[in-house]
Parts: C-alpha cells; structure tokens; sequence
C-alpha cells in the first residue's frame, strides 16, 4: 500500500515550472562581474586611496546586511551577492576622494533602510545603491562634489580638484569644455576611455560598455530600458542642447558622460526596482532619459541620472499597476458593485 | 497673453512637482497616510482634493481681495479662510454622501478632515501672501491639488505592493509608510531648482 501510493504520486508544485539554471545569486555575482572592468579603470585612474573606498562601501554593505539579519535573527542572506552588488555600485558612484566614513554610511542606507527595512531582496521599492548616494549627496553636498583630476599613475596621489565635463557644461558652457579638451575628437576619445573627472566606476564609457554587452549577451538585462532611455536622452540633447538653438545639441557627449551609461545599463535594469511588463519598461526608460535631461539641462544639479532613476522607481510599482493583464472574464464593474451592496 | 500661459503653466508644474506639498514641505500628511492604503481611497481622495482645493482657492481669493483687503482686515485671513473652507468641505461633503455613496464611507473620517488639512489651508495663504491673480491662484490651487493625488497615488500603489513584503514587525504599516515618503522625498530633491517662481 505504501509503495503504491509513492508510484502514483504526483509532483504538484507552484509556478514557475520552468528551471533553469539561473539563480539570483548567479545573476548577481555575473552582474558584478560585468561592473569589474569599469571599477578596475577608476581604480586605475584615481589611485589606491579609490580602491580603498571602493572596498569599504562593499565591506559596509555586506557589514551592514549580516548585522541587521544576525540582529533580527534571520536568514544570512551574504552569500546571494546581492549585498556586494549594492555596495560596489554604491562605490563606483563616489567621487574617489571622498573621506573613508562616507561610503560605510551610504552602504548602511543603502542596505538596511533602503533593502533590509523593505523585507529584504525582492522587496525595496528603490534602488539601494542609488538611495545610499541621493543620501550622501543631500547630507554631505560639499564631499561629495569634490571632483579629481584622473592621475593615471599611482603615484601622483595629490592630484588637482577640478570639475566633471557635465559641471563645466552646466557652469561654463560647451566653449570652456572645448578649451579644456581641444577638440570634439579629442574630447570623444576622453570619455570613451574614461580619463576625465568623475565618479569612480563611470567615468570609463569603453569599459562600460563591455560589461553591458556580456549582461545582454547572457540575457541578464533586457534591452528595452537601456534603449529607450538612452534613445530619449539622446534625443533630448540633441534638441534641447544647445541655448536659444534647437537641433544644435551633441547627443554624443552626453551620453558618454557623468552617470549615464553606467545608469541606464546597471541601475536602471536593477529587477527589483523597475516595471516587469516590457511596455512598462518602455515607459519606464523613456521616463528617465526624459528625467535626466531635464535635470542636466534645466534643473539645479550637474547630474540627473540619479535622481531620474529614483524618480521612476517611484512610479514603477504603478506603472505596473496600470500595464497589467485583466484577468480573463473579470469586470470592470463587478468591483464597484461588491462595495455597494 | 503667451507669457500669462506661460506663467500658469510654470505655477502648474511648480506647484505639483518641484514644491510638492507632501514631499518637500511634508504638509497634509494626516490624510495622505490615512488613504493611501487603497489605491481606490486615494483616487477618490485625489479627485474631492482637487475639487476642494480650486474652490477654496477661488472662494478665498474672493474673500480676500474683495472684501479684507479694502475693509483692511487682512489680518484676520488665517481665521476666515478657515471658516470659508469649513463651509466648502461641509458642502462636498454632503454632496458626495449623495452621489457617491461608497466612496463617502470609505473616506470617512477624512472627509471632515480635508477642512483643517495644511494643504487646503496653505494654499489661500501663498495665494495671499505672493499676490496671485485670480487666475494663478485657481492654477497654483489646480498644481497644488495633482501634486497631492500624485503623492497619494504612488504613496497608494507602493503601499499595496509592501503589503505583500516581509517587513520586520515593528516597522509594519505606517513606520514604514512613513520612511517610503522620506525615500520619495529624497528621491524629489532632484527636481530642485527647476523653475524658480
């Protein structure tokens, strides 16, 4: 009888039936392998005390996910990576020079007010690196807007404050740019490259750029965000670029610089925090490249693909709201009625 | 009359995003988490608002203009607007018992509470205080009103997705509720500087 019933028994399972391979924490570490290259050319030109912060946001993050999970006595999530994702991210978007404590108290915003108070993974409404940032931008505005020149060299540690290219287009306008840089070829090959002032891991557009491609080729980020805001970014500069003249704007050196690469293909696809429906990630894309340059161009910051990113992540959960499916048969009417009675 | 446009559609925008009431100044907030629970509440709170808010900003600019400012009673302004829009609520309050019966029980409490909410009151008073024409005041109040349903209805669709997240017990419900409207704040800050009125 016993043996009976185990041969006939069947296996009933919630949904997804599919399996893959694929686990979160797979994905997670394979996203932060792709940041690699990128982190490596900050480190590469804004020296070791960039590294050292680097490490410290990472340790803070994971720090800060063990002490809250031990503390509530939870299940330690380190090993999912998605901790060390966070604090990397968080890393790459500080300024190398800012003093050691800034980092630690990001990564702690980021990932126990912005991810563990939410119920962990899967969960936070926001980004978490990108909250950890808007904090420290907010609370520490003078830190964290200290820019260095890119050295190159490991040992030139005192190199000279200057201004990101975004910063001197906001102040001083594309002619001061253009003197800084020379030319238009010539301020590309920068960008692309990376050597120019800025935060740690976006300043290299090339190495950017070759992440993304592996996360596109292992379909761990979909295209539809990153082109869709990245195409309305562009498309913004280029109209509204220039002062006084329409159609006069360098789309090109918009996107190579400050955040947007880095944002549009590793924060703005975060899972957690973007619409799940693909015309909701459309919108959603198109909301934060709208967003940026608006900022950029009009608003009161450098740099807008923070706050952008942030902005939309409050309408995600709507934007999905108003995307979804109707279930089949269901009625528009049917709710009123019930509340009626 | 383009610049007129312009103006009102700049005091719209202002009005709503960049000095949301609920985000930057962090007014109205007992009703704004009182129904943002429910995406349905927050529509219809969203809608009676507005409503409210474009005739009390009318209805008070009336007042002031027409009737305190050449009795040279302004001073008085904080007290009458109060009273003109007690009356207001009191009169979509019934009017809405009659066409929207549901919708009235459901908000309930804070129905009543729309007459004393920070918003509706701060609304007159910029209107006085920055000398509005009537026309911009109706806009500052019609900007002012859509900035608080939009808070209400991302503050609504955020809260029905936390419902479903494991949040440690003793920030359940409205500590959270509360630290998402600091998150969302902050998230605001960018829109600073945007249009300076």
């Amino acid at each position: 009888m016993e043996m009976l019933k185990k041969e006939h028994q069947l296996t009933i399972s919630v949904s997804p039936h599919v399996k893959s391979e694929e686990t979160t924490s797979r994905i997670m570490w394979s996203v932060s392998a792709a940041l690699m290259p990128a982190a490596l050319m900050g480190i590469y030109f804004f020296g070791p005390y960039a590294a050292v912060n680097l490490a410290l946001a990472i340790i803070g993050a994971l720090a800060g996910e063990y002490a809250f999970q031990k503390f509530l006595k939870r299940k330690i999530t380190l090993t999912d990576g998605s901790a060390f994702l966070t604090g990397l991210l968080l890393g790459m978007n500080l300024p190398g020079s800012v003093p050691f404590y800034l980092p630690v108290i990001g990564s702690f915003v980021a990932v126990v007010i912005c991810k563990q108070l939410f119920g962990g993974l899967g969960y936070n409404v926001f980004n978490p690196a990108l909250i950890g940032r808007a904090f420290l931008l907010i609370s520490f505005p003078k830190l964290m807007t200290i820019w260095k020149e890119p050295t190159a060299a490991f040992i030139h540690l005192d190199a000279k404050t200057t201004a990101t290219p975004l910063g001197i287009l906001k102040e001083e306008g594309v002619a001061k740019l253009m003197e800084i840089f020379g030319d238009k070829i010539n301020l590309y090959t920068q960008l692309f490259v990376g050597h120019r002032a800025g935060s740690i891991g976006e300043t290299s557009a090339f190495a950017l750029l070759v992440g993304a491609a592996f996360l596109l080729y292992r379909g761990y980020i979909s295209w539809e965000i990153p082109a869709s805001f990245l195409g309305t970014a562009a498309l913004m500069a280029w109209v509204f670029g220039t002062k006084g003249a329409l159609f006069a704007g360098d789309p090109l050196a918009h996107l190579l610089s400050g955040g947007m690469l880095l944002g549009a293909f590793f924060m703005a696809t975060d899972y957690v925090t973007c619409p799940s429906v693909k015309r909701g990630q459309i919108l959603f894309g198109i909301g934060c490249g709208f967003l940026t340059m608006l900022i950029r161009l009009k608003g009161g910051f450098p740099e807008g693909v923070m706050f952008a990113i942030l902005i939309m992540n409050c309408f995600a959960p709507l934007i999905d709201r108003s995307f979804r499916t109707r279930t089949f048969g269901a009625r528009k009417e049917t709710k009123e009625k019930e509340v009626r009675k | 009359m383009h610049s007129e446009f312009t103006k009102m559609f700049e005091l719209i925008i202002a009005a709503s995003l960049i000095n949301n009431f609920v985000f930057t100044k962090f007014l109205g907030l007992c009703i704004f988490f009182g129904v943002s629970k429910k995406m349905e509440t927050a529509v219809g709170m969203s809608i009676t608002f507005t409503a409210v808010m474009m005739l009390g900003a009318a209805a008070n600019w009336l007042v002031f203009n027409k009737i305190m400012v050449p009795l040279d009673i302004t001073f008085l302004k904080i007290i009458v607007f109060i009273g003109v829009i007690a009356g207001l609520v009191q009169a979509s309050d019934t009017i809405m018992r009659k066409i929207a019966p549901a919708l009235y029980y459901k908000l309930g409490i804070y129905l009543a509470l729309i007459s004393t909410n920070c918003i509706i009151l701060a609304v007159p008073l910029e209107n006085a205080a920055e000398h509005f024409s009537f026309v911009e005041s109706l806009a500052f109040g019609l900007g002012s009103g859509i900035g608080f349903g939009l808070a209400l209805v991302i503050m609504a669709s955020i809260r029905e997705k936390l419902e479903l997240a494991d949040v440690p017990a003793p920030f359940r419900g409205l500590p959270m509720a509360f630290i998402v409207t600091g998150l969302i704040a902050l998230a605001f800050t960018g829109f600073s500087g945007l249009i300076t009125i």
